[in-house]
C-alpha cells in the first residue's frame, strides 16, 4: 500500500484529522453538556455551528478579520442561545424525549433555511490569508488550521476550569448530578439550564467560526456536525471530557484514513459503523458486569 | 313566460359552454400565449433557479419587442407563468399538475436542475403537454423514452470527457501514448456528477486509460483532503472532479491548501462557485467546462452574437459580472417555443409539440436540434481554462480562443 511505501503520507492524514478533530470535538462537548445536565437532545447543534461559521465568514466579508469573528460569534451565539432557552427549551426540558427531539429538530431547519434566506445556498469559506507551510517534503500545513487547534485547546481548558472553580459551573455540575437536590440548596436551576445552553451555543459558535476559516459552510451542512456530535458523545459518556476529546480527534483521523484506505463515499459511513462497534463492545463489557438480582 | 325560460337556457348554456371552454383558452389568453414554470426562487437552487427565470424573461422581452410570434397570421406575445417549487421535485411535479389541471397552461418552459427536471418529466407525459427545458443536463432524462421532454443543453455525460480527449491529445505532442494518461477521479455521489463519471469513464476506456482513483464524495461536501492526499500520493496525469458550486469549492480550497501539483485539473461549476475571486491565483490554469460562452462565434438574428446577448443581458439585469450560461440556455429554450410555434402554425398541442421535435435553428447559445430522446445534438460542450483570473476557451480546437497551458503552475506560497 501508498501508506507503508510512502510513510510521509500517513503523517498529513493524521494531522488534517486532528486539526480537524479539534473542532468536532468541541462541539461534542457542547453537546454533552447540554445533553447531561439538561437531558436534552439538540439537534440543531450543527446547525448552531454553521451559524457561528456565518458569523465569522459576514465580518470578513464586512472588512474585519475572521479571527475576530471567533470572540464575536461566541458572544452572539451566548445571546442567541439564550434566546432560544427563554422561548422554545424551557418549554420542553420536562417533557418526554421526543419532545425536545422534536423541538430541535425543527429549529434545525428554521436556521438552515434562515440562513440561506439571507446569506444564499452557496459554498462560502472565511479567508484567513495565513501561509501554507510544507513539510517533509510533500506535506502541507495550513497556518490556519495548526491556530485552529491551539485555539480550541484553550477554549476547551477555559471551559474546564470555568466548570470546576467558578460557582456557575459548580451550581452546573450540581444540577447535573441531582436537579432537586440543587433546587432544595438553593441553585436556580431555570438559570443554570439557561446558562447551560447558551454556554452551548457559545462553544458551537466558536467551533463554527473555526471550521469557517479551515472547511467550508453552507446553510444545510449543519446535520453532518450534528450526526458527528452525536457519534462523539455517544462514544464517549456524557460528563466525560478527556473521552470527548480523543473521540474528537479519533473520529477527524479515521475520517481521513477511512476517506484514504476506502475512498471518501466510506468516509462517513466508517464513522457510523465505528460508533456501532463501540457499542457493541460496551454492551460485551456490561454483560459481564450485570448480575441476577434474586 | 316562453321568451324568459330560453333566455335563462341561452344563458346557462353559454355559461356552460364559457365554463367547459376555459382551460383550451386559458393556454391563449387573448393575443398572449402562456407558458409555465415551476421553478426554484427559493432554497438550495435558487441561485441558479433566478438566473434560469431571468434568462426567460430576457427571451420573452425581446421576442415580444421583435413583434411577438405570428400564428395563423396573427401576432401573439408570450408570457410566462411561474410557481416556486421551493427547490424541492415533489412540488415541481404538484406545482406542474396544478399548471396543467387549474390553469389550463399547455406549453412548459423547465425547472432548474436535474432532480427537478425528473420530476417534471412524467407529468408532461401523463398529460401530453411538451416542455422544453433548459437546465436539466442528466442523461438519465434522456434514456427513458420520453415524447415530451426537450432540452437546449449538452448532457451531463458531455460535461468532462472533452477533458479527456484533451489529455489523450497533449500526451501524444509529448511523445507519449494515449494509454499512458493516469486519471484520478473524484465525483459527488448524485445523479448529475454520476453522469458526468460515466462520460469520463466512457473515454477513458475509449483510450486505455487507466483510473487509478475513483472516489464518490458525499452530498455534504465539505472535506475531500483524503481524496486529495491519495492525488498527492499517486500523481496522475489528470484530476477530474464534479460536485456541484460545493464541490467546485471545497476542492478549489483543498487543492490550494494541500499544494496539489497535477498537471491538469478540469472540474465542472467553477463560475457558480466564483472559485477564481475565491482562491486566486491558486485556480490558475484549471479547466472548466461550459455549455456557452459569451466568446463564441454562435449567433442568431433576435439576439445578434453571443457577445451581443452577454452585452445586453448586463444591460437588462443589474448586478451581474458574467453571464450565467443558466441564463442563456434559458432564453435559448424560449427561442425553441418561438420558432415552435411558427412553423406549427397552430396552437394544436400534438402539432407544436411536433414542430419542436423538428426544430432545427442557429442560436447566439449554439445549434440546436432535437435527437430522437430530445436532447441537443447540434450543440458541443466548450472547455475553458482559467488563464490569469480570465476564463479562456482552449478546446474543442474549432472554438478555442486561447492555447491550452499545460502544465498546469501548482499553487504555491
Amino acid at each position: 500500500m501508498v501508506l507503508v511505501a510512502a510513510p510521509v503520507f500517513n503523517v498529513q492524514l493524521l494531522l488534517d484529522g486532528l486539526f480537524i478533530g479539534a473542532t468536532f470535538a468541541l462541539a461534542a462537548y457542547g453537546l454533552a453538556l447540554v445533553w447531561g445536565v439538561m437531558n436534552v437532545k439538540n439537534l440543531a447543534q450543527g446547525d448552531f455551528v454553521i451559524m457561528g461559521g456565518y458569523i465569522a465568514w459576514w465580518l470578513g466579508t464586512q472588512g474585519i478579520h475572521p479571527l475576530w469573528g471567533l470572540p464575536i460569534a461566541i458572544v452572539v451565539m451566548f445571546a442567541f442561545g439564550w434566546g432560544i432557552y427563554v422561548t422554545i427549551i424551557r418549554r420542553v426540558i420536562d417533557k418526554d424525549l421526543f419532545t425536545s427531539l422534536l423541538a430541535t429538530f425543527g429549529l434545525a431547519i428554521v436556521i438552515a433555511q434562515l440562513l440561506n434566506l439571507m446569506f444564499g445556498p452557496e459554498v462560502q469559506t472565511a479567508e484567513s490569508d495565513f501561509a501554507i507551510r510544507q513539510i517533509l517534503g510533500v506535506v502541507t500545513v495550513a497556518e490556519i488550521k495548526v491556530l485552529a487547534f491551539v485555539l480550541c485547546g484553550i477554549l476547551a481548558l477555559a471551559v474546564v476550569i470555568f466548570m470546576k472553580k467558578s460557582r456557575m459551573g459548580q451550581a452546573i455540575r450540581a444540577t447535573a448530578q441531582d436537579p432537586r437536590a440543587a433546587r432544595v440548596m438553593g441553585i436556580d436551576t431555570d438559570k443554570v439550564y439557561a446558562f447551560t445552553f447558551s454556554l452551548n451555543a457559545a462553544i458551537c459558535g466558536a467551533a463554527g467560526a473555526l471550521i469557517s476559516m479551515i472547511w467550508v459552510i453552507q446553510p444545510f451542512y449543519g446535520i453532518s456536525y450534528s450526526i458527528r456530535s452525536f457519534v462523539i458523545v455517544t462514544a464517549a459518556g456524557f460528563g466525560n471530557l478527556p473521552g470527548v476529546i480523543m473521540a474528537g480527534l479519533g473520529l477527524g483521523v479515521m475520517e481521513n484514513y477511512s476517506g484514504f484506505v476506502l475512498g471518501a463515499e466510506f468516509q462517513q459511513a466508517t464513522v457510523v459503523g465505528l460508533l456501532l462497534l463501540v457499542l457493541i463492545w460496551r454492551q460485551v463489557q456490561q454483560r459481564k458486569l450485570r448480575q441476577v438480582v434474586s | 313566460m316562453k321568451a324568459r325560460l330560453t333566455t335563462a337556457v341561452l344563458a346557462s348554456a353559454f355559461a356552460l359552454g364559457v365554463t367547459l371552454a376555459a382551460p383550451a383558452n386559458a393556454k391563449v389568453e387573448g393575443d398572449t400565449i402562456i407558458l409555465g414554470s415551476a421553478i426554484s426562487f427559493t432554497g438550495k437552487y435558487s441561485t441558479n433557479g433566478i438566473h434560469a427565470k431571468n434568462g426567460y424573461e430576457l427571451g420573452v422581452k425581446k421576442i415580444n419587442e421583435a413583434g411577438g410570434v405570428t400564428v395563423g397570421g396573427k401576432k401573439y406575445k408570450l408570457k410566462v407563468q411561474y410557481y416556486d417549487d421551493e427547490s424541492t421535485p415533489l412540488r415541481t411535479a404538484q406545482l406542474l399538475e396544478r399548471l396543467v389541471n387549474q390553469d389550463g397552461v399547455k406549453y412548459f418552459l423547465g425547472p432548474y436542475s436535474s432532480a427537478t427536471t425528473k420530476a417534471a418529466a412524467p407529468i408532461m407525459e401523463k398529460y401530453k403537454v411538451p416542455m422544453v427545458e433548459a437546465e436539466g443536463a442528466s442523461r438519465s432524462l434522456f434514456n427513458k423514452g420520453y415524447k415530451y421532454l426537450f432540452a437546449v443543453l449538452s448532457t451531463s455525460e458531455q460535461y468532462l470527457a472533452s477533458s479527456i480527449e484533451l489529455a489523450a491529445e497533449i500526451a501524444e505532442k509529448n511523445g507519449k501514448k494515449a494509454s499512458d494518461v493516469k486519471i484520478a477521479m473524484a465525483f459527488e455521489n448524485d445523479p448529475f456528477s454520476l453522469d458526468v463519471r460515466a462520460g469520463v469513464l466512457e473515454d477513458a476506456k475509449k483510450y486505455g486509460m487507466q483510473v487509478i482513483i475513483d472516489d464518490k464524495m458525499p452530498r455534504d461536501l465539505n472535506d475531500i483532503s483524503a481524496t486529495l492526499t491519495k492525488v498527492k500520493a499517486l500523481k496522475p496525469d489528470l484530476l477530474v472532479l464534479s460536485g456541484h458550486s460545493k464541490g467546485a469549492a471545497t476542492a478549489a480550497r483543498q487543492i490550494k491548501e494541500l499544494q496539489i501539483d497535477t498537471p491538469m485539473i478540469a472540474m465542472t461549476h467553477c463560475e457558480a462557485a466564483k472559485i477564481t475571486s475565491k482562491f486566486g491565483e491558486a485556480t490558475n490554469d484549471i479547466l472548466c467546462p461550459t455549455q456557452w460562452a459569451e466568446t463564441l462565434s454562435y449567433k442568431d438574428d433576435l439576439f445578434g452574437t453571443a457577445a451581443d446577448y452577454d452585452k445586453l443581458f448586463k444591460a437588462t439585469y443589474e448586478g451581474y459580472k458574467n453571464v450565467p450560461y443558466q441564463s442563456a440556455q434559458a432564453t435559448a429554450a424560449v427561442q425553441v417555443w418561438a420558432d415552435a410555434f411558427e412553423r406549427a402554425n397552430s396552437f394544436d398541442v400534438e402539432k407544436v409539440r411536433d414542430a419542436i421535435a423538428a426544430t432545427d435553428m442557429q442560436t447566439f447559445y449554439g445549434g440546436i436540434k432535437f435527437s430522437e430522446a430530445g436532447n441537443n445534438v447540434a450543440k458541443p460542450m466548450v472547455l475553458r481554462q482559467i488563464q490569469n483570473g480570465a476564463y479562456n476557451v482552449v478546446a474543442p480546437s474549432k472554438w478555442a480562443s486561447h492555447p491550452v497551458n499545460w502544465p498546469r503552475k501548482a499553487p504555491t506560497n
